[in-house]
């Protein structure tokens, strides 16, 4: 039996901090991670706990990342609760495996600090990593603070291991923004947060021998399709899960989640569409904005995968003009924000103006001024009743204005 | 350990490994996995790279694995494995075990290409972390599921279609790695290699049945001749391997603890190599005059190789 962690009820946790407490209280059975910044405390303090008697779980400490995910591949399919953590070239690594826990509907959480892919080389903050995983198959929740980081996580067992869901999920977080930053996070004691999650029923455990599965078959033409289409399903019909989780987590908690946040939208002509720690630098350019008369509101998918296209559409309904910024480099097409709200609102017969920013790649600083400036671009559109902006413009980058029309 | 007391009963019996499968007629693979998974009495847990074996025996919504099976992808059995095993310790730590009264033994197959090259670092990563499982390498010395491509375990010499032999090419010019005495080297506790041959199938079973016995990170390099890719007829899948312990092309030995090294088979009239290459239709381009002194040399490497092992099984170290 793992010893109790004595909380206090407010703690003073970096994001790393926090999730590596929430995977503690998941109790997990099996963590198999491999080191890489800025993930690395995480990986750091769960060995610690481990060393103190706080989790009894295993610790593989593998010699890759590509087998960190095929180690939790193996102990999933095994049949009990497992959990990771990685970055940027480390998710790279894994992607292959990526698709292979998804496909094997296994309920893997990741916390995945959000860095920047090489070359160049980067240690910070973006979101190329996460973009890179956008289609393997797995839930993709959004934390944009320590708090949520911890919160997120504890979400993230649940709702990978509904019957009906099934699948793996990752919690991300930005690297050293949230990492790296201490704020007050308010934690469940463990008796609480483990009753929250729920033992773990698996289905179809390898260990369980008397019954022998056969996880990872071959599919060609006959029926490959049919498994991909019914993984599809579980992460289009999952929304109703992750809404559930979330309403037992404000009954818990008092803190309400949902799977598009916004922020002074009631009112607003414009929004902006905006994920992660900037987020919350974008509620201050907000409140700045309309002391300016600008009436300016913020959304942000709290679930990037499922993506919630029809909530997305239902909250810019009285929006003129919408900014999406990306923090990865789409490399030749329009950020992702901008082509799934885009999609979302002409699926609905909305035809807000679209514009899309890039933003913050390798930890750049993007500050409430930087997105005063955007807010400000973007009511030109709404105010002209068509874009008069450039397409696709890139926030604080050094050097000439760089823009594509 | 089933009792089984002839070959014929090995490549047939249902137990944990069910016919029907599709690898070719006369495939050694099967003969080698029979042999393994049913050399313990414990459950077994299996997980297999992609290859020949795999592609050809968990096909949707066919199976002809009775155990639990796990196939993960090309270079990651090894991890796969260990994931699993790490997960038996903590349920039954915790008291969490499906199935209390029953040990349960790991066991990983993989070919020569997802052992020797492409999940090498991945193999290598588990055995030193010691988790307790049992690796397979199923050695057919090429990559047979894609068309018979050259791999790190292909014979000087041996034609494959990416060391092909041509006017100017004997085929392949690289010597196999030495991939046992490499997870020697490890500080495994048992490595040993075996072969499906006539005389030598219960050696194989021995073999399995003291890995399977032994905690810790095993390994057994199973030759394993293949009838497509190397060119001989279905039927003569023994022989081959016969042939290959005969000539000492494929010396059975083992070594325990990392080091101490036995020979568990010295022919009596150690055969000339020609005797196994001119079987195969991979290396029948070794015959023609302008490529005879490639025989010659394998023959030298042959016969230093063995020298090799009679000398450092004397000094016992
Ligand atoms: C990452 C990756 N690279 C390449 C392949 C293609 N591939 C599948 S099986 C195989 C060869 C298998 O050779 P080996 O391991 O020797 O097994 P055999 O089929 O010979 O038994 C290759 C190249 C793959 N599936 N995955
Ligand atoms: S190609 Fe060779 S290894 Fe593959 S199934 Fe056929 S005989 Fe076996
Ligand atoms: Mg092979």
């Amino acid at each position: 039996m793992a010893t109790k962690y004595e909380l206090k009820s407010k703690e003073i946790w970096d994001g790393n901090t926090a999730a590596s407490h929430a995977l503690r209280q998941a109790q997990v059975d099996v963590v198999a991670a491999y080191p890489i910044t800025p993930s690395t405390p995480i990986v750091q303090n769960y060995a610690s706990f481990l060393a103190d008697g706080y989790v009894d779980g295993e610790f593989v400490m593998v010699e890759s990342e590509h087998s960190a995910m095929s180690a939790c591949v193996g102990a999933a399919a095994a049949g009990g609760r497992v959990a990771t953590a990685t970055s940027s070239q480390g998710y790279a690594l894994m992607a292959e495996v990526l698709y292979q826990a998804s496909g094997m509907r296994l309920p893997i959480v990741m916390t995945v600090v959000n860095r920047a892919l090489a070359s160049p080389l980067n240690i910070h903050g973006d979101h190329g990593d996460m973009y890179l995983g956008r289609d393997a198959g797995w839930i993709h929740l959004i934390a944009n603070n320590p708090q949520e980081a911890y919160d997120m996580t504890l979400c993230a067992f649940k709702v990978a291991e509904d019957k009906s869901v099934r699948l793996p999920v990752t919690t991300n977080q930005d690297g050293f923004l949230v990492s790296h930053t201490a704020q007050v996070v308010e934690p469940l004691d463990d008796d609480t947060a483990y009753k929250f999650i729920g033992d773990y029923t698996p289905l179809n455990p390898m260990l369980d021998t008397s019954n022998p599965a056969t996880y990872g078959a071959q599919t060609e033409e006959e029926w490959h399709f049919e498994f991909k289409a019914s993984q599809h399903k579980a992460l289009m019909e999952s929304p109703a899960v992750i809404d559930e989780v979330f309403a037992e987590f404000e009954k818990l908690t008092g803190r309400k989640y949902n799977r598009v946040e916004s922020y002074k939208l009631e009112d607003a002509d414009i929004a902006l569409v905006v994920m992660g720690s900037a987020y919350e630098t974008a509620m201050v350019a907000v409140d700045r904005a309309r002391e300016q008369g600008i009436k300016v509101g913020l959304v942000m998918p709290r679930s990037f995968r499922p993506f919630p296209y029809n909530e997305m559409a239902e909250k810019l309904k009285n929006i003129k003009a919408v900014a999406a910024l990306d923090r990865s480099c789409p490399m030749g097409a329009m950020g992702a924000l901008y082509n799934e709200v885009s999609g979302a609102l002409s699926a609905n017969g909305q035809a807000a103006i679209m514009t899309n920013y890039i933003y913050g790649l390798g930890g750049r600083d993007t500050t409430a001024e930087h997105i005063l400036e955007v807010i400000k671009e973007t009511n030109e559109n709404a105010k002209a009743g068509k874009r008069v902006t450039d397409l696709q413009g890139f926030i604080n980058l050094r050097g000439p204005k760089l823009s594509f029309n | 350990m089933k009792n089984i007391t002839t070959l014929k009963e090995f490549a047939c019996t249902p137990d944990r490994f069910n016919g029907g499968h599709r690898l070719c007629p006369g495939c050694a693979h099967g003969m080698i996995v029979r042999e393994v998974i049913n050399a313990t009495d414990d459950d077994v847990v299996v997980s297999t790279a992609t290859g020949c074996l795999e592609v050809c025996t968990a096909i949707y919504p066919y199976t002809s694995w009775d155990v639990s099976w796990l196939h993960i992808g090309f270079e990651n059995a090894a991890a796969g494995i260990s994931g699993a095993e790490a997960m038996y310790k903590a349920l039954s730590r915790k008291n969490k075990s499906f199935n209390p009264d029953k040990n349960v033994k790991f066991v990983a197959f993989g070919g020569d290409g997802g052992t020797y090259d492409i999940g090498f670092q991945s193999l290598s990563g588990a055995t030193e972390r010691g988790h307790d499982f049992l690796y397979v390498c199923l050695d057919n010395e090429g990559y047979m599921n894609t068309g018979g491509q050259r791999s790190s375990a292909t014979p000087i010499g041996a034609h494959t279609t990416t060391s092909p032999r041509g006017r100017v090419s004997y085929g392949e010019k690289n010597r196999k790695k030495d991939l046992t005495m490499i997870m020697a080297a490890h500080g495994c506790p048992y490595v040993a290699t075996a072969t499906p041959g006539s005389k030598h199938w219960k050696d194989m079973a021995q073999k399995a049945a003291k890995a399977l016995s032994t905690v810790g990170p095993t390994f057994i390099n199973a030759l394993s001749p293949c009838t497509t890719e190397w060119k001989f007829k279905p039927e003569d899948t023994v022989e081959i391997s016969d042939l290959a312990v005969e000539t000492c092309m494929f010396p059975l030995y083992e070594i325990e603890d990392g080091h101490k090294l036995t020979i568990n088979y010295k022919p009596k009239n150690k055969l000339p190599v020609e005797e196994y290459l001119s079987k195969q239709g991979r290396f029948s381009h070794l015959f023609k005059p302008e490529n005879r002194w490639v025989i010659e040399e394998i023959q030298k490497e042959v016969d230093r190789y063995w020298e090799y092992l009679l000398r450092r099984e004397e000094a016992g170290v």
